[in-house]
């Protein structure tokens, strides 16, 4: 129990931070960082799901996220209706050429015998059918993409509120592990995080590429929100006389007030989900998965399918990560596929699980704050560093404006420090697991 | 008659020379990665800004060089520049080893850890490169710029499609088989090499044999520091220099290593070859090689191009996936951690 | 004094003691075997005289010099070699290589040795730029053993080397260690096969649950009725 205080006085830490950013910079930043290290935890507690109970290194969050954003714009845009008119045929006849292939593929090699025949056979129909489908899928294509390119050419979306494409994002994402999963999970641990950090590139490149799909990097803005318009507040009398009774300006107040209704859905979501993870842990489930993964070649001996539990768990850590892709899409109102890297959303998330303390979700959120202030306001403490180790200097001086252009790639560095150091000291995290019965 | 040389002509100009030299330049990324893997056992994340940080020490030799007028025309003065990028990146291995890697080592700590250590340093490197260099494009090559230009191609033939070859494909392909037979040479013939392959293969018996495990991995961080940035230089001459291009260059590399057969020195050579082959011909766009060889009527309209050229790295990928599922040991059967 | 002596050895891998007051000793162009049901700490005798575990009671001399505290490498310096069980080869080197690899920490010209080796495993000779992985397990066997021979040791340490190999094949490797002990080099085994190995020993220890149980000559222990009716089988 002497592990109390410590986090006690860490999460107190991290509010102080908060309010100093509030009165020193202004509050409006405050809650963004806040939102944003809401989102992170989200995203921190999938990935220490999957290192935490099942040892997974997944190296792919970023294409769980990229498909939850995703979900933000099929769920949320109203429909093209012209694009599904001029190339909806085309389109679905090319998903049953798919389909057809598949299922000609598996019943192909349950008919035939093991060996190189069977392997060739499987290659050629699998070759033909995607000629096959390509012939359908090609001119599909270029109608949607044709249609009022400049504003929609693509299919649009099902015009649905867009929170429901939190829990649609998660679908993606658990559908997308799942796939992957039953692919790669008995592979060694180093190739899996190969593997899985290849897949996220691939599911990056799809949705860059297809344009048809969500209109790739010509991005789709102006996505519906649960909360209301900054506008609309401050033409709405109740908005209006609470502000009057507070001494404040309606006009900044109401970009902090939709701030501040966007952190309490994530304080929502985040808090539901932790409360289901804990039951879950506490569960007989949860004990099954602990054993595993303390003691993977017991568990097996003892008959548990350790490959089957380890999907169950990488399919519900993408999920989650798939939950918080979605949340960002909303907060940000659009979805641009060019902002997704791995260092942003795969490897910094990492950081934070390693240094909140693997198997801990307290310890996710804790160690998501952390990192995440430490990101985004290490460029302007390093900038302000550079202007003090350079105030000797002239004010055109290459060297200095050198140093001040490269200022923000310092966190870069403090990120792999942080790590380093968390990883060699203390590498159980600021919060290590608690030892449950 | 002529139809089918231009055709052969278009195929080695766009299919079979950018692959030789992708192939290459894979090649020695992916011998570092494998050499790494088979000594220390581990899956070197931060292989790729290690090619990064070499290269841009070069890039700033050369700079300097190129400011005093030293230079060894026609070849890029970048060669020049190579030795000393060399030795900062053995330098920074080395000490990277010491600081991070030397510790787990002692500890006899799982593969995993050694990872994520990786991943840590791999941050470090990066934000390093990107604070001295900034993370934008770098040019830095000089000299000549073809061995063979377009046009005497033409003069020579009398084809209607020209043959180019940059001096940057000539040197990736030369310097690698040049890396290639003194590496080769290194670990056949010496006692070091030998040493090394022994500590690859049966660690315990090479203790027991008397090999000193430190010498060994001092002396695989040196190979892989060297290889990672004739590699990157080699690329960065032919391409060009850019921060984050050479993190991305991690799959291919990884994806050769281990189809070759992680561990196995000639697998990432074999490796490295397949994966670049694949790429180049798997997103070539093939209609006027057709339009030479077949009939007019035969013609194609469309670009007849497997996949654009925005998927590559999926190639490499699927070709990775294959593997894995297929024969994760690899076409040489390399380890399996 | 005996050559190689381990003294009251007691001692485990860490947790539980699996030695207690253990006492082996080989002289030079002798050959020591220790025998004994599984788990009797047969191997772990071995490693703790080859300093592969660290003794809480009990010492190792050679040659009068007091080796208890030296690591196995700086035990091989003192010319001790050891012939583990499994993974004994480099798989991916030749048989040359091997052998050059045993010879690492020599520093003088090794070819007369690797000849004598050659001479004393003819079929080495012949497969010498094949793959050790490739070859048979009897002939790995004796790539493993030329390995150890490599440095010209002074003590022979085999564990369990007829492991998995057919009785052919046993009673050649057998013919060799008796051509090794010729030479005058004090060889101690490891041996599951008790009775054939007992057959070629000058001594044998038997080791019950880490003690010793029976120490005699070879001979003396085949014959001796207790000692063959637990372990030999009658």
């Amino acid at each position: 129990m002497s592990s109390l205080p410590r986090p006690l006085f860490l999460f107190a830490g991290v509010v102080l931070a908060f309010m100093a950013v509030g009165f020193g910079q202004s509050w409006g930043v405050s809650l963004s960082i806040v939102n944003l290290c809401l989102i992170s935890a989200v995203m921190a507690l999938g990935l220490n799901m999957q290192w935490g109970y099942a040892g997974l290194i997944n190296l792919g969050s970023m294409g769980f996220a990229a498909l939850g954003g995703l979900a933000g714009v099929l769920v949320s845009k109203a429909p093209v209706a012209e694009s599904w008119s001029v190339g909806g045929g085309n389109l679905g006849l090319s998903v049953l050429m798919v389909i057809a292939t598949v299922i000609v593929a598996l019943l192909g090699r349950r008919f035939m015998a093991r060996g190189a025949l069977r392997n060739i056979v499987t290659a050629v129909i699998i070759l033909a059918g995607y000629f096959l489908a390509r012939a359908f899928f090609d001119p599909a294509v270029e109608a949607i993409e044709s249609v009022d390119g400049a504003k929609t050419g693509y299919l649009g979306g099902a015009g649905m509120p867009i929170i429901l494409s939190w829990i649609v994002g998660g679908a993606f994402a658990g559908a997308a592990a799942w796939m992957i999963g039953k692919i790669a999970l008995g592979l060694r641990t180093d190739y899996f995080a190969i593997a899985t950090l290849g897949i996220s590139e691939i599911i990056l490149a799809v949705i860059k590429n297809e344009d048809w799909l969500s209109r790739g990097v010509k991005n789709v803005t102006g996505l519906s929100r649960p909360v209301p318009y900054e506008i609309d507040l401050q033409t709405s009398p109740w908005f209006l006389d609470l502000m009057t009774w507070l001494g404040s300006d309606p006009v900044s107040s109401s970009t902090i007030f939709v701030k501040l209704c966007y952190a309490v859905l994530f304080i929502g979501v985040l808090l539901i989900l932790i409360w289901l993870l804990e039951r879950a842990l506490n569960s007989p489930w949860g004990r099954m998965m602990r054993a595993i993964r303390d003691n993977e070649h017991a568990a097996e001996a003892m008959g548990k399918n350790v490959t089957r539990r380890h999907l169950q768990i990488f399919v519900l850590g993408a999920a989650v990560v798939g939950v918080a892709g979605a949340m960002l899409t909303t907060l940000d109102g659009q979805f641009t596929p060019g902002s997704y890297n791995p260092l942003r959303f795969t490897f910094v998330i990492w950081v934070m699980v390693i240094v909140g303390g693997s198997g801990n979700n307290w310890g996710s959120v804790l160690g998501a704050f952390i990192i995440w202030f430490i990101w985004i306001e290490a460029e302007p403490a390093g900038l302000w560093l550079m202007n003090l180790v350079t105030t000797g200097l002239d004010e055109s001086d290459p060297l200095r404006l050198h140093l001040l252009r490269s200022a923000p790639h310092m966190r870069v560095i403090v990120m792999g420090l942080v790590l380093l150091l968390m990883l060699r000291f203390s590498p159980k995290g600021l919060m290590p697991e608690v030892r449950r019965r | 008659m002529t139809e089918f040389f231009n055709a052969l002509v278009l195929l080695t100009n766009f299919v079979l020379l950018p692959g030789l030299t992708y192939g290459s330049q894979l090649a020695l990324g992916a011998l570092g990665v494998t050499i790494i893997y088979g000594i220390l056992r581990f899956a070197n994340f931060a292989h790729g800004d290690l090619m990064s940080f070499g290269t841009m020490f070069v890039i700033l030799v050369t700079w300097w060089f190129q400011g005093m007028g030293v230079g060894i025309a026609p070849l890029p003065t970048a060669l020049l520049a190579l030795p000393f990028g060399i030795g900062a990146a053995i330098l920074l291995t080395l000490f990277a080893d010491k600081t991070v890697y030397r510790f787990y080592r002692r500890r006899k700590s799982a593969p995993v850890i050694f990872l994520i250590a990786s991943i840590g340093l791999m941050f470090v490197y990066s934000g390093t490169v990107r604070f001295i260099i900034g993370p934008a494009d770098q040019q830095f090559g000089d000299g000549a710029r073809f061995l063979l230009k377009v046009q005497e191609f033409k003069e020579v033939t009398g084809l209607k499609e020209g043959l180019a070859i940059k001096l940057s494909q000539g040197l990736s392909v030369g310097v690698a088989v040049i890396v290639v037979i003194a590496l080769f040479w290194f670990l056949q013939r010496s006692r070091t090499g030998k040493a090394m392959r022994a500590y690859s293969d049966n660690e315990d018996l090479a203790l027991l044999s008397g090999i000193n495990p430190e010498r060994v991995v001092f002396f695989a961080w040196v190979i892989a520091a060297a290889l990672a940035t004739i590699a990157g230089t080699m690329y960065g001459l032919d391409k060009s220099f850019k921060p984050f291009t050479y993190f991305q260059l991690l799959l291919p590399i990884f994806a050769s290593a281990i189809l070759g057969g992680i561990g196995h020195p000639i697998g990432a050579i074999v490796g490295a070859f397949i994966v670049a082959f694949s790429e180049v011909t798997i997103t070539y766009a093939y209609k006027k090689f057709l339009r030479y060889i077949l009939p007019e009527s035969w013609e194609p309209e469309s670009l007849v191009q497997l996949l654009s050229t925005d998927y590559k790295f999926a190639v490499s990928f699927v070709i990775l996936v294959v593997v894995l599922l297929v024969r994760p040991t690899g076409v040489f059967r390399g380890k399996v951690i | 004094m005996s050559f190689l002596i381990g003294e009251s050895m007691t001692g485990g891998y860490g947790g539980a003691d699996i030695l207690h007051g253990c006492t082996i000793t080989v002289d030079r162009g002798e050959i020591a075997v220790i025998v004994g049901p599984n788990g009797a700490g047969k191997s772990t005798a071995m490693k703790a005289v080859f300093g592969m575990l660290s003794l809480r009671e009990g010492s190792v001399v050679l040659d009068n010099e007091d080796i208890t505290q030296l690591s196995p490498q700086q035990r091989v310096g003192k010319g001790m070699s050891f012939v583990p069980q499994n993974n004994n080869v480099f798989a991916t080197m030749t048989v040359q290589e091997n052998l050059e690899m045993g010879a690492y920490l020599r520093t003088d010209d090794f070819s007369e040795t690797m000849q004598q080796i050659y001479d004393l495993f003819p079929i080495l000779h012949e497969k010498k730029n094949q793959a050790a992985g490739e070859l048979s397990g009897g002939q790995r066997q004796q790539v493993a053993v030329g390995r150890a021979l490599m440095t010209q040791p002074s003590v022979l340490m085999l564990d369990e080397p007829t492991a998995g190999v057919s009785p052919i094949v046993m009673d050649e490797l057998f013919d060799r260690i008796l051509e090794i002990r010729a030479t005058g080099i004090a060889i101690l085994m490891v041996e599951q096969n008790a009775r054939q190995a007992l057959m070629i020993a000058d001594k044998g220890y038997v080791l019950v649950t880490g003690e010793n149980r029976f120490t005699d000559t070879g001979q003396a222990l085949l014959d001796n009725p207790d000692v063959r009716r637990s372990f030999l089988g009658g």
